[in-house]
């Protein structure tokens, strides 16, 4: 990974993907920017669920992706790491909602701000809080982009989080173990 | 447990829930693969280890159901668990009386997902843990101290082998230093109660009120010193074993307290008002005759038959010389190996001389005879003068003369070979013919 690249999907605000790019850097050790123009999510669109398909954006944001079936982790050739940014809630087909998916080992991220905002949980709106989640929440897919997988310890990004007091509770930095491990791979690349 | 040793198998017909959970799992760091129905699914059972399943309730061809029965004859460890379209409430409770761990609706909720899996990972862990510490259990109980293959000792343990896997009450029976306590022990370790406790109370070493508040425990405050609530071996035995050294040495009142508890399993803590449920087994001792005590009136008739439900008599070393050397052997290796000593064994005069002693303190004076040697003993063999005077006294005082003394020796030899001729003449170092003629003349006769 060279470079990380935020997409902006349908309506995200450019100003809230701006505010992440500096911490992705210092993360990653890599130049981050904002793409300029959105792609629209309508085609993405699940009627029923009311929600958007996160693997099927997952695809247009990387069209060679082949998902893995078995698990295996896949081996990114590109430089660019891409990382689609919604304030939609995703969904996987299986799952009832997903923060964000990521092809583990592959160069593109998806992410959602939705389920980040207070207002959801009965609480006065915190826009600072929204972008300190959403950061953790796109270090850890693009984490999955080097084939990263969840960490044990709490405190790391990479532990895993399905709701927003446990992400609240973990850090955005990597912990010794995975901070090697994304090492490994960045200088591998 | 490392998530890479962990298993997943997804089993679903379509394909965007075999990717999606795939992902979802490999993001985790577990090793996954996925089967799009239940014949391929079998297939890779044969292939690989599996912790977890996850099994779509419909598909075609062999269904989630059947499936799950498929898999529990074979490899009842793998969690099943199903995933439904709909809540189907008959399905689910089918799902789970059939042997599934748990079953899940689609979507599945992400976060219920994860502490399903975990719980999952962790109950099997605890599993393991528990095998392995039967396992320990059972190697670290398997070797019982008793030794010897006298008759007399083999019917003792016959019956030890008989009575174990059952809740009855043993008596066991026998002069001080027999090793009553090392019966119940063996009785108890081959029980199905030995991974709980095997409680022993030395009812003879205390007073009347002493021996009360150690079996039934008491309340804080229920008498002077009584500082804390203290539990009783009665209730410590919960799930195990109590053995009741000494019976026949418990005051009438005590004995009346321990009926009524051998017979309800209920009993009061001193000074507590709560009656407290405990599961356990009585084992009882003593080296007193318990029916002349009956008669006396010293020692309850109704408690007598209670507790002499079945009775083990341990015979006194005396009337089992046949082991004796087998007995100085082992306890040679156990004080050499604890003293790091180098003694080989025991020179023909010491063996002799164990042999010829009447014993009357039976195994444990045996055991303390030997200790005494191994720390006397200077050379890699046990002599004569090594062993305690008093045996010695005792073994020259009792004026037997030379064909006596030759009688018993010859007879404990092929007592010891198991009537092996050859081999006892060799010991005895006579030529067979010899001891053919000692045979007759001795009238020895073989124990069958």
């Amino acid at each position: 990974m060279k470079a990380i690249e935020l997409q902006p999907l349908g309506d995200a605000e450019p100003d809230v993907l701006e505010s992440i790019c500096p911490a992705l850097q210092d993360a990653f050790k890599v130049p981050a920017k904002v793409r300029s123009g959105s792609i629209p999510l309508s085609s993405f669109y699940d009627v029923q669920r009311g929600q958007y398909n996160s693997t099927a954006i997952l695809h247009q944001l990387s069209p060679f992706l082949s998902m893995p079936r078995t698990g295996a982790i896949l081996r990114s050739n590109s430089d660019i790491h891409i990382v689609g940014v919604t304030q939609r809630d995703l969904f996987m087909p299986i799952l009832t909602y997903v923060f964000g998916e990521a092809a583990l080992g592959g160069d593109a991220a998806v992410v959602s701000y939705h389920r980040f905002r207070n207002e959801l949980y009965g609480l006065p709106p915190n826009k600072d809080l929204i972008i300190e989640r959403l950061r953790k929440v796109t270090i850890h897919e693009l984490g999955h982009t080097l084939g990263l997988v969840h960490c044990t310890l709490q405190y790391c990004v990479m532990h895993a989080a399905s709701y927003v007091e446990e992400l609240d509770l973990k850090g955005h930095e990597f912990c010794p173990f995975c901070r090697s491990a994304e090492a490994r791979v960045l200088h591998s690349i | 447990m490392n998530k890479n040793d962990v298993g997943i198998l997804v089993v679903d017909d379509e394909l965007i829930v075999r990717e999606s959970l795939s992902k979802w799992f490999a993001e985790e760091g577990y090793r996954v693969e996925s089967a799009d129905n239940a014949a391929n699914a079998l297939r890779k059972l044969q292939t690989n280890n599996w912790n977890i399943m996850l099994v779509d309730i419909k598909m075609p061809g062999m269904d989630g159901i059947e499936l799950l029965h498929r898999v529990k004859e074979t490899n009842k460890h793998i969690a099943v668990v199903i995933i439904t379209a709909f809540a189907a409430v008959d399905t689910a409770v089918k799902a789970l009386k059939d042997g599934a761990y748990d079953y899940v609706t689609k979507p599945i909720d992400p976060d219920y997902l994860d502490h399903l899996i975990d719980k999952i990972l962790q109950e099997q862990e605890l599993l393991k843990e528990n095998q392995r510490l039967r396992d320990a259990v059972t190697e670290l109980t398997g070797s019982d101290e008793i030794i010897g293959d006298s008759p007399e000792i083999m019917k003792v343990m016959d019956l030890v082998h008989t009575v174990a896997p059952t809740d009855t009450t043993v008596m066991i029976r026998g002069e001080s230093g027999t090793g009553k306590e090392l019966i119940a022990r063996a009785i108890h370790n081959r029980s199905p109660r030995k991974y709980f406790p095997l409680v022993t109370v030395n009812c003879g070493a205390m007073t009347e009120t002493l021996l009360e508040s150690e079996l039934f425990g008491h309340e804080k405050g229920s008498f002077t010193g009584a500082q804390y609530r203290r539990k009783g071996k009665v209730e410590l035995a919960d799930g195990g074993t109590l053995f009741l050294d000494e019976i026949g040495n418990i005051d009438p009142k005590t004995q009346m307290d321990l009926l009524r508890v051998i017979e309800t399993k209920q009993f009061m803590r001193v000074g507590g008002s709560e009656v407290i449920s405990s599961d356990f087994r009585v084992i009882c001792a003593t080296n007193k005759n318990l029916e002349q005590a009956v008669k006396d009136g010293s020692f309850r008739e109704d408690l007598f038959y209670r507790v002499n439900v079945f009775p083990i008599c341990i015979p006194p070393l005396r009337s089992r010389k046949g082991d004796v050397a087998k007995l100085a052997h082992y306890f040679l290796e156990k004080y050499t190996k604890a003293m790091n000593k180098k003694v080989e064994g025991f020179s023909r005069d010491a063996m002799l001389a164990l042999r010829g002693h009447e014993w009357p303190g039976n195994v444990r004076e045996l055991e303390n005879a030997i200790e005494r040697a191994v720390v006397v003993s200077g050379g890699p063999m046990i002599e004569k003068e090594h062993l305690p005077l008093q045996m010695l006294v005792a073994s020259t005082a009792s004026g037997r003369r030379l064909e006596d003394v030759e009688h018993r020796y010859i007879e404990e030899v092929l007592a010891e070979t198991g009537w092996n001729i050859s081999r006892s003449a060799s010991i005895l170092d006579i030529d067979r013919v010899t001891l053919y003629h000692k045979i007759q003349k001795f009238g020895l006769k073989r124990n069958r």
